[in-house]
Formats: C-alpha cells, structure tokens, sequence
C-alpha cells in the first residue's frame, strides 16, 4: 500500500504543530513548508520514523527570492525519497536574506556534504555544523556568491549585446 | 577551525609531521590531476601516499564549470537543451529527453507514442554508448586494450545514428518541446536494424574477454567495494547503486516516456566493487538492446511530436507563407507564449544514475531557478573513503568504474 499524504502530513502536524505548514500536492510531489529551525528535526523524523521511512535524500537546492521580504529571502528546498513506498516529498524552507543560516543535515545524510557547499558556494547559505564548508565549484578567492539573483550573468560593460533591441528588458528576459 | 578547511596541503603537512615524530615514517603528498591521462577528464585529487597505499584524499572539483543553472535562469526553456548536452557528454540524447520532458511536464504536453518511443530507442542507444564507453575503459586502465578496440567502433555506429536522426553526434541538442524536430529517416533505422544485428556479436565477444579473465578479476574483484546502506547514505543512484544490491531504477520506479510497455530486468550486483560495477553495467547493455528492439517491434505510427504550435516551431516554409505559422513563429521565438507558474521535479534514469531537473518557473519566458541533479557530482563525493586504503593503480580503476564524467560533475 502506498504512503498516503494525509498519513505524512498527519504524522508531522501530531509532531511539529505549526512548525509545518502549506501542505501541498505540486504534480506528483507531496511539499511542505518547514521553519527553519525544525528542519533538522523534521528531516529526522522523516528518516527514522518507520511507517515514513524517507530515507535517500534526492537533492538539495538553493533558492534566491530577493523580492520577498527579509526573513524569506533565501529559500532550501530538500527533496526525500522513500524507495519501498516509492513516494517523493519535498520540503521548502525560508531563509532570512540578510543572515542565511540553516543547521545542516550532513549527520542524517552523507550526501547532502558535497549539496550543502554548493548551497553555500552559490547562494552564500549557512550551514551551522557543516565539517567543511568551503568553497567547491567556485575557487577559494571568490568573494561573491553567484548564483544570487543580483549577481549578472555576464559582465554589465559590454556594447555589442544590447537585447533592448530584442524587446527585452533585465526584467522580462 | 577544524581541519577540514585548511588547504589539503596544510592539513597534510602537519598528519606527515605527527607521523615522522610517532614512528618515523615518511609519506608523501601526490598531486593526481588534474589532467592526468588516466583519469579521463579533470578530476583533481590531492593524495596521501604511505608509498604505495593511499591514506587519504581531497577531490577538488569545478575544474571545468560553465555556470549552466546561471545561464539556464537567462535562457529561454528551448535554448537550454544545449547545456545539457555537455553534462554527461558520454550519453547526451538522455539529457535532452529528460529536458523536454521536464518542460513538457511543466507545460502539460502529452507526447504521441510514436515520438515516446522514439525517444526510448534513442535513449536506450545513449545508455549504450554510455555504458560501452565506461567498461571499454575500465578494461585500458587494468591493461587490455583489446577490447576496447573491439566495441568502440560501434559507439562511432550510435554517433552515425544519432547523425541521421538530428545532425550532430556528440552534443546533439536532439528533438524539440513534444517529440522530435524531424521524422527519422529512413536511413536512421537501416543503421539501427545492421547496428542492433552486429553489436551484440561484438559485445558477447567483449564480455568473454572480461568477464573470467584471471587478470581483470584480480584487478577489480573487491576493489572500491560500497556496502548498500553506505552508498544509498552517499546518494548513489544507477549501475553503481545497483552493484550494490538495491535495485532502484527510474525506469521501473516512476516510468516516463512508456518505460511501463516494455520488459525489462534490473540487474543487479552483491558486493559493490568495481567487478560488479562492470558486471551491473554488461548486463544493462543487454537490457537496452533488448529495450530496443521491443520498441522497433512495437513502433506506432502517427506524428513525430505533440500538436502544441504555441511551442513546437512551425516549418520554415509554412513561416513565410503562412499567416499562423508566423504568429507563431513570432511568439514562440520572441517568449510570449504561456507558461504556468509552477514547481516541478522530474526524473529520468541516466547513464549514471538519477539525473533529474527542479524546474522553478515564474511564468517567464526563463525558469527561475533550475536544479540539475547530476548523479555524478552527488555520488563522486564517496571516492576518497572508496579508495581509503586501496593501491594508486586501483584508485584509477576505481574512478573509471564509477564512470564519473568531468562535464556532469562540474555542470
């Protein structure tokens, strides 16, 4: 029998209350919203409770939103998956944009080592109790955090692509 | 600070110090990369050598990074296949699959069935090519060209099919939003038909050359082994998980593209070493030619692609006589066209495993964000404690075997 979502979702609200929220179904995938502080907590659950039993971490990625407000202006989204039920969750999580910082989850996933310094290279997030968060596709001299949306893709100088001939603007390229 | 974010070199420094003042002995540091011949690719690794034995590693990847989530945020949906063609560029008609269907999923096209299997015919070829590539390697690094020889010129047969059916052969940026840019021609399935009578002759002929050889057994045979539990926490996916006795499979998990209508077996390994990597990935090839040949028996007829003119371009010729078919044109190429706002992941089993695309859309003609999960980089981070222990000679099997492509890794 498959893993239901209202059995996840009932699971987690006994557990977390409104550390939860926006219970969804986007396509084929059950989401949540996590606080930030409970992300650990809930991703452990996730794993080690045995009905759930989530426990292959798919990806990680990080996310930039510099129009919503402060504390929402970086967002994680973990993606688990639980190969015998064969079902997928995904959980967002929102950052503040000035001060970043999520606990990690390298002591739940060995993976998530090498998604988490590429969260942290790109987007500059946090990850207190990381071993090793350093720099990994970017070299070590770098001092921005590219992937930011305000971080051009190409430098701002040059003439000879000018795509407000095209009809686009920074905004709606 | 912990130690773990000095320079690899500073931290080897001082193990090499408190190893000479406990018992005298002297490693050594070993720059391996990062382009080194044997290594196939740019892969970086700071060695630790007590003489012959490694007793640790620091991979230091991003050598060839081109920024593709970056450049995919200022792309339009059909210009981004291009950048994944150059992730893994051993298998790339896989990575365009699973871009269109990642977009079509998103767009809520259904594809016809003739395009669907299409695309598993030339997936499966991709599978091929990926795996003959891997295993024909494997051999060169434990010392047998022969073989090597002997399939690699039917990879040169799939590049000459893959020519028919788009016009490139290594990046092949192949079909467009709901199938395919053109019907396969004729040409393509008579290279297909002769390709699928003569490479499993070749291939039977490679297997036998391996598979009992004394030498490649001592080479590989519980060298780089994985338990199940440790490579399912490193988040292995593909032929390497499954040597290690876990038999997920994308195909079989959550089919796409008609994977449901055919047979097929998982095949999978016990040990996770690199002989049953090598094993694991023989026996794909046997599915795969099997997959194929189903789907060629079963082939429908009916149109190559979706009827979706707000994203399929319409022809050249129809565009400069044709009122529509310049509207058309007009929109699709200038981004106005609808698009929903909407999350989506989508996966589809790669050469190398799970290679799946987390599609953040606003509605724009680009996505706004978009995650590419590349097995490579995510499984690659288990080689310094794979080859803990083990020779230098076998830590380059071993990164063969794990068939860790340069272009994926570093995306």
């Amino acid at each position: 029998m498959a893993l239901e979502n209202t059995l996840i979702q009932e699971k987690l609200t006994q557990k977390f209350g409104n550390s939860v929220t926006n219970f969804a179904t986007m396509r084929d995938i059950f989401t949540l919203e996590v606080n930030k502080d409970k992300v650990h907590e809930v991703i452990q659950f996730l794993k080690d409770d045995e009905e759930l039993n989530f426990h292959f971490l798919t990806d990680l990625a990080g996310i930039h939103y510099p129009d919503n407000n402060v504390d929402e202006q970086f967002a994680l989204t973990y993606q688990l998956h639980n190969w015998i039920e064969n079902t997928r969750i995904r959980i967002k999580t929102f950052l503040n944009g000035e001060n970043p910082e999520v606990q990690t989850i390298t002591d739940l996933f060995l993976c998530s080592n090498w998604m988490e310094r590429e969260a942290w290279d790109f987007y500059g997030i946090k990850f207190t109790g990381h071993p090793q968060l350093k720099r990994i596709l970017n070299m070590d001299e770098m001092v921005s955090h590219p992937m930011r949306k305000e971080f051009p893709m190409e430098d701002g100088g040059r003439t000879d692509k000018d795509d407000r001939f095209f009809g686009r603007t920074p905004v709606n390229c | 600070m912990s130690d773990l974010l000095l320079s690899p070199e500073q931290r080897y420094a001082k193990i090499i110090e408190e190893k000479r003042n406990e018992d005298g002995s002297e490693l050594n540091v070993l720059n391996l990369g990062p382009t080194h011949p044997a290594t196939h690719g740019i892969f970086q690794n700071i060695l630790l050598m007590d003489g012959e034995r490694i007793l640790e590693a620091e991979p230091t990847v991003g050598y060839i990074h081109r920024a593709f989530e970056k450049i995919a945020e200022n792309r339009p949906f059909y210009q981004i296949n291009v950048l994944t063609d150059r992730m893994n560029y051993c298998s790339s008609p896989i990575n365009n699959m699973a871009w269109w269907m990642t977009v079509e999923k998103l767009l809520n096209i259904e594809v016809p069935k003739r395009a669907q299997y299409l695309r598993v015919i030339v997936m499966e070829l991709a599978r091929i090519a990926d795996h003959l590539i891997c295993n024909s390697i494997l051999g060169v690094d434990t010392g047998a060209y022969t073989g090597f020889l002997y399939v690699f010129q039917f990879r040169e047969k799939i590049y000459e099919i893959y020519e028919e059916i788009c016009g490139a052969r290594l990046t092949t940026n192949m079909g467009r939003i709901g199938g395919f840019e053109r019907e396969w021609s004729d040409e393509a399935f008579k290279k297909l038909n002769t390709f699928l009578e003569e490479f499993p002759v070749a291939w039977k002929e490679f297997e036998n050359l391996f598979e009992r050889n004394r030498i490649f057994i001592d080479r590989t045979v519980n060298v780089g082994p994985i338990s199940a539990e440790k490579a399912m926490q490193y988040g292995f996916t593909g032929p390497n998980l499954r040597a290690a006795g876990i038999d997920y499979d994308v195909r079989k998990a959550a089919p796409y593209s008609s994977y449901e209508d055919f047979e097929f077996d998982v095949p999978v390994g016990k040990s996770g070493d690199t002989y049953d990597r090598f094993c694991v990935r023989n026996a794909e090839v046997w599915e795969s030619i099997s997959i194929i040949k189903q789907a060629l028996a079963k082939l429908p007829d009916g149109p190559y692609h979706a009827d979706v003119p707000d994203y399929y371009l319409p022809p050249k010729e129809d565009v400069y006589h044709n009122m529509e078919s310049l509207i058309y044109h007009f929109k699709i190429v200038m981004g106005e066209v609808p698009v929903p706002v909407e999350e989506i992941y989508h996966a589809v089993e790669g050469g190398n495993g799970e290679l799946g695309f987390y599609l953040i859309s606003d509605g724009s003609r680009t996505p706004y964000r978009l995650k590419m999960r590349r097995p490579c980089y995510i499984y690659y981070q288990a080689y310094p404690e794979m080859i803990k222990g083990s020779m230098l000679s076998d830590a380059i099997v071993i990164l063969s075997s794990l068939n860790v492509i340069a272009g994926e890794l570093d995306a």
